[in-house]
């Protein structure tokens, strides 16, 4: 298994190679550029911004130069900001996004688990309905709704918690953020859990550990419930990825400074060096997790076996 | 070890035997549970409504009444869910957002079944080199910005609202694809599927005979999550001016719309929101139904 | 009543927000500034949202009064030569935040910075007015001696024009004219701007600026009237989302907010009537035309989509939000103007205006059966949308088909700039309170940003007149006659004026509303 996690971080080094690649030329192909605004530039100006951002040579030159930077760590200046390099945005906007989409993916499994092996333990009667419902909520309502009426019922009129800010990392400041973040989630991994858990209740292995007269907490702990996390393992990698990366409408609403933002605002503007960085930044997470996902695979069911 | 020893060979046979039976089994079965056949009944009328909307207003859905503009409900002008921002019957738009927001639902849905379902099967299949390279693949479109692919997608081959389908399909089929794979993994290690593998069928046949249906609980749960995601990233799109244009609206538009006045003019929010919560509640649980209807153990 | 008392009770946590960044009694100012800026470098703004912080912090030759108008800021006296070009300054004796004294030559200093190609300023056109400036800035002069910029002693400073500019005493509140401290960037290059290097000569310094969190300035001590500075700290929140900013204001999170929705306008005037601002401002909210692709190369095409347009229903009925319906370019009340030149029929009834337009395209040959068809561009914006659908739907009486078609901003301004749109939404705010800074985007050589390509000889005659005389009077006469022609032409269809929108606290006093929706917060005051 070792070698097995080895040889797969070797592979990411191409994988990622293409992403840059393919990401690289792809974006130059969106119409519009990074200095386009409501305000034309004089062609004096304009001509010496692309000089100064080497936006005047050939692509392949700048792809070059480009490359060469992130060899050497460089990730290179934004095209927006200009007082913050792209390394400085990632790395101060990564712990709010880590703290809050941490916490929340963490919330979400434990209830989400827990209600999903709740529901199907009752399958098809009423409590499974109603447990599911509600977990349903959390889904049909989006969080661009989601968070508003949270911070409008929540913050401006019982005044129980601020609207928005981060204040300092204040633990009330991150309460409704969390919450908005984790319910669809939630709904998610309890519907997942559900799904493969009434699945492995009715597998045979657990139907002979029920006849062995195993106690039933013990069979659903035991047998069951690992058995029926291989789906919710699977999903988890890359929606971990997504949630500690920030949620754009999220950190929107709340006003918190993770860089969620960035990707969705680096785009809209543009600012090439900003996306390319921020993408970088989550193929590595993404690669990572999903290698994590696959040992637990293992880890979770003998039958898959890495060689 | 906690394994029954029943004859793969004869499990297989069975499968063969039965290729018809299961189908029928299945719908017995669906018809059976009542909360599928309920959401079924409001999914079907949601749908024709969506199909004779204009004939069940008497409003255009793209006429501006001025003197009405973001009025609530109005029994008097057959505004039945008030007016929008700019005085259009709400209603009728409704309506008309559920024939594009439902078209996005399941085509896109559908697109990326089939892909990722396929996907996944070979990969987990298959196995060794094979799925080490198709998986990396997964992993290189995952961090591919999704938004660039839309934009671009659109610059090259123009706006065209099935092209929406399209983007959002093979986007959405990455999910899809690891999860089958994972359970690939786990199935493909039975008894059957080796004693079927060593009597001589070919891996094609296995994927579909063998693997496919026996992965489809968790691919059916995860297709009913992927209808809202879909459903509600088409309104992401169509924000940034990708998706459907004006006067053509989906629920996602209103929605977005409605959520910005929530407090002034809730009918704004209410009813295209209930609408959707109404349609993904129907689909989760005919999903949950489909589910245990083709639960190869249950049978 | 209800709000309010939700409010009151809110103030609490409100308090304990603004008590976890600072510390004491102080003052704090806490403002929903609605952009993250991109810099905080005089030089290199380009933001409303980044004005209001960096113009707490630089004080230029000039500056804003409380009512934004233009005072003495930096140089305490100057006069102007007879023919206009020549302006001495004498300079205030007043420091840096970190006590050294600001001389002439910091001004010669950061004015040769901004114009110099490398540093590649996107606002540097705003300063081609000085001598030389312009070529310098296009690289055909090398020598930075050769800008109209002079340090004749440490306080005296002096600047030559190209031509009289009328506006020029104004332009010099604007951040592209602030100076720079010499010697912090010579030490520290384009770094100098950062958090223990930085030094500014206005009535705040920067304290901390934490990448979309907040940007917090504190009090100069130093400051030459510190001693009517009472705010001790002011926090500028990003938040864009007008919506979840507008909440912050309810809960008494921020004090002021720049920004809210046009939706939101009847809730907030009903529950906090005192406290919703409303003023003009000096903009333009317009559609350009595309003069160069048939049919609208045809006045009457033109003139007949501008006629339809019904635009007090779209003040009244859409925004609702106090904008004044536009009939002409340039918005009443800008600086060395009077009047604007308004369309003819601007007082023509609305139902006869739609037959006269009908008309028109009937003589252009259009009609039912050979429709004008176009496309409407509108970059995402839940106003621009709605302006456009109510456009289409007053064309569509006139039988002109539009198709919506809506963009992300950067492509949309691309296309625009590229001339590749038929008719489309566009808005001008202005940047020194003069006509011309309107009129000059429909001359010939103004190129890309006269997004139509409009071009009419005797429009750039009138000009290019204007421009070259020192009599007020006759300017304005010339610039008037200009705007009357392109008000015929219609190659812009103006529909609304701009105005500003704010929130702002009971408690703040001292705020006032002005065209230029500057407030400095060195006026500003807050109740106990």
């Amino acid at each position: 298994m070792f070698a097995y996690a080895i040889r797969r971080l070797l592979v990411a080094v191409p994988t990622l190679f293409v992403i840059i690649t393919l990401a690289f030329f792809l974006m130059r192909l969106a119409p519009g550029g990074p200095f386009d605004s409501d305000r034309v530039l004089p062609p004096a100006i304009e001509k010496n911004i692309m000089a100064h951002y080497n936006l005047d040579l050939p692509l392949w030159q700048q792809y070059l130069k480009y490359l060469g930077g992130l060899v050497q760590g460089d990730f290179g200046p934004s095209f927006r900001v200009r007082d913050f390099s792209v390394a400085e945005l990632i790395m101060s906007g990564f712990p709010a996004s880590l703290q809050i989409g941490g916490t929340a993916i963490l919330l979400a499994v434990m209830i989400g688990v827990s209600l999903g092996a709740f529901a199907a333990l009752r399958q098809n009667s009423l409590t499974d309905y109603s447990v599911m419902g509600v977990a349903m909520v959390g889904i049909a309502v989006p969080n661009f709704v989601m968070a508003p009426l949270l911070t409008l019922v929540l913050g401006v009129y019982l005044s129980w918690l601020p609207v928005a800010g981060w204040g300092g990392g204040a633990f009330a400041n991150k309460v409704l953020p969390i919450v908005a973040l984790a319910l669809p989630q939630i709904a998610y991994i309890s519907r997942l859990t559900r799904g493969s858990m009434v699945e492995v209740l009715n597998a045979n292995f657990v139907r002979t550990a029920r006849a062995k007269g195993l106690r039933e907490q013990l069979v659903v702990v035991r047998h069951a419930l690992k058995g029926a996390l291989l789906p919710v393992v699977s999903y988890l990698g890359p929606a971990t990825a997504a949630v500690i990366t920030g949620s754009v409408v999220i950190e929107t609403i709340f006003d918190i400074p993770g860089i969620g933002r960035y990707f969705i605002q680096g785009a809209l503007s543009r600012d090439y060096t900003l996306v390319m960085g921020v993408m970088i930044f989550y193929a590595v997470l993404i690669m990572v997790l999903n290698l994590v996902v696959d040992l637990l695979y293992a880890v979770l069911d003998p039958k898959v076996r890495y060689t | 070890m906690i394994h029954t020893t029943a004859s793969a060979d004869a499990m297989a046979g069975m499968e063969e035997l039965e290729g018809r039976s299961l189908w029928q089994d299945a719908r017995i079965r669906l018809f059976r549970n009542k909360a599928a056949v309920v959401s079924m009944v409001v999914l079907g009328i949601i749908a024709v409504m969506a199909v004779l909307a204009p004939y069940l207003s008497p409003h255009p859905y793209d006429e501006v009444y001025w003197e009405r503009i973001q009025m609530g409900p109005d029994f008097e002008n057959a505004h039945w869910f008030g007016t929008d921002g700019n005085g259009r019957d709400l209603f009728v738009r409704t309506l008309y957002g559920a024939r594009v927001s439902l078209m996005v639902g399941i085509l896109a849905t559908t697109v990326s079944l089939i892909i990722g379902v396929t996907y996944g099967a070979v990969a987990g299949y298959v196995g060794g080199r094979v799925d080490n390279l198709m998986m990396r693949f997964v992993d290189v479109m995952y961090s591919l910005p999704f938004m660039f692919f839309v934009i671009l997608l659109m610059v090259i081959f123009g706006r065209n609202i099935f092209l929406i389908f399209i983007a959002l399909g093979a986007v959405e089929w990455l999910t899809m694809a690891r999860i089958v794979r994972g359970q690939t993994l786990s199935v493909k290690r039975k008894e059957f599927i080796e004693a079927a593998h060593a009597g001589g069928v070919s891996s094609v046949k296995i994927i579909f005979r063998h693997i496919i249906p026996n992965v489809l609980g968790p691919v059916i749960v995860y297709m009913t999550l992927t209808i809202p995601q879909v459903i509600l990233t088409e309104s992401f799109i169509s924000f940034l001016g990708l998706g459907v244009q004006e006067p053509l609206t989906s629920w996602g538009v209103l929605i977005s719309e409605g959520a910005r006045v929530m407090e002034q003019s809730p009918w704004m929010l209410m009813f295209p929101a209930l609408f959707l919560a109404v349609t993904l509640f129907a689909f989760n649980f005919i999903g949950d139904g489909l589910r245990d209807a083709l639960d190869p153990k249950d049978r | 009543m209800f709000l309010k008392h939700f409010k009151r009770a809110s103030l609490s946590i409100g308090l304990a927000v603004a008590l976890a960044g600072t510390a004491g009694a102080e003052t704090v100012l806490r403002v929903g500034n609605m952009g993250e800026p991109a810099t905080l470098d005089p030089h290199h703004v380009a933001g409303t949202w980044e004005n209001r912080i960096i113009g707490d912090m630089f004080m230029g030759l000039t500056t804003e009064g409380p009512d934004g108008s233009v005072v003495p800021g930096a140089a305490e006296s100057w006069t102007i030569s007879d023919d206009g070009l020549t302006y001495t300054f004498k300079l205030r004796d007043h420091s840096w935040s970190d006590g050294t004294p600001v001389s002439a030559d910091d001004f010669v200093f950061a004015l040769r910075r901004i114009l110099s190609p490398e540093l590649a300023a996107k606002y540097a056109s705003l300063l081609y007015p000085i001598k030389n400036a312009e070529e310098i800035n296009n690289a055909s002069v090398a020598d930075l001696s050769q800008l109209g910029v002079r340090a004749v002693d440490a306080k005296t400073l002096e600047i030559t024009l190209v031509a009289p500019t009328p506006y020029f005493i104004e332009q010099l509140t604007h951040y592209t004219a602030f100076p720079v401290p010499k010697h912090l960037v010579e030490q520290h290059g384009d770094d100098w701007i950062k958090k223990g290097t930085i030094a500014s000569n206005g009535a705040y310094m920067l304290d901390e600026w934490v990448p979309n969190t907040h940007v917090r300035l504190v009090k100069n001590d130093g400051f030459y009237d510190a001693a009517n500075v009472t705010i001790d700290k002011v926090e500028f929140f990003p938040s864009e989302d007008r919506g979840a900013v507008q909440k912050r204001f309810r809960s008494g999170e921020i004090d002021i907010a720049k920004d809210f929705a046009s939706e939101q306008f009847d809730f907030l005037k009903k529950n906090l009537p005192d406290e919703t601002r409303v003023a003009p401002y000096l903009g333009i909210y317009y559609y350009p035309v595309n003069t160069n692709k048939p049919p609208f190369d045809d006045k009457r095409v033109r003139q007949a989509l501008s006629m339809a347009i019904d635009r007090e229903a779209i003040t009244d009925k859409v925004l609702k939000t106090g904008e004044v319906p536009a009939y002409s370019f340039v918005p009443p009340g800008t600086g060395n103007y009077g009047d604007p030149a308004f369309v003819d029929w601007m007082d023509v009834p609305y139902k006869e205006r739609v037959a006269k337009a009908k008309a028109l395209l009937a003589e252009a040959g259009y009609g039912p059966d050979n429709p004008v068809k176009l496309t409407l561009s509108y970059n995402t914006s839940e106003n621009h949308k709605r302006i456009a659908i109510a456009v289409a739907a007053m064309w569509k009486q006139l039988g002109v088909q539009a198709e919506l078609f809506n963009q992300e901003v950067t492509p949309h301004y691309n296309k625009l700039e590229q001339n590749d749109f038929d008719v489309a939404r566009a808005g001008w705010i202005a940047d020194y309170n003069d006509a011309q800074n309107f009129l000059y985007l429909l001359e010939t050589r103004t190129g890309r940003q006269n997004y139509g390509r409009y071009s009419n000889a005797q429009f750039d005659d009138y000009m290019a007149k204007a421009a070259n005389t020192t009599d007020m009077d006759k300017r304005a006469q010339y610039l008037r006659s200009a705007e009357a022609i392109a008000m015929e032409d219609q190659p812009v269809i103006p529909i609304y004026y701009y105005v500003s929108k704010n929130l702002v606290s009971n408690s703040v006093v001292g705020w006032e509303p002005n065209v230029k929706d500057i407030q400095r917060t060195r006026y500003l005051s807050i109740k106990p």
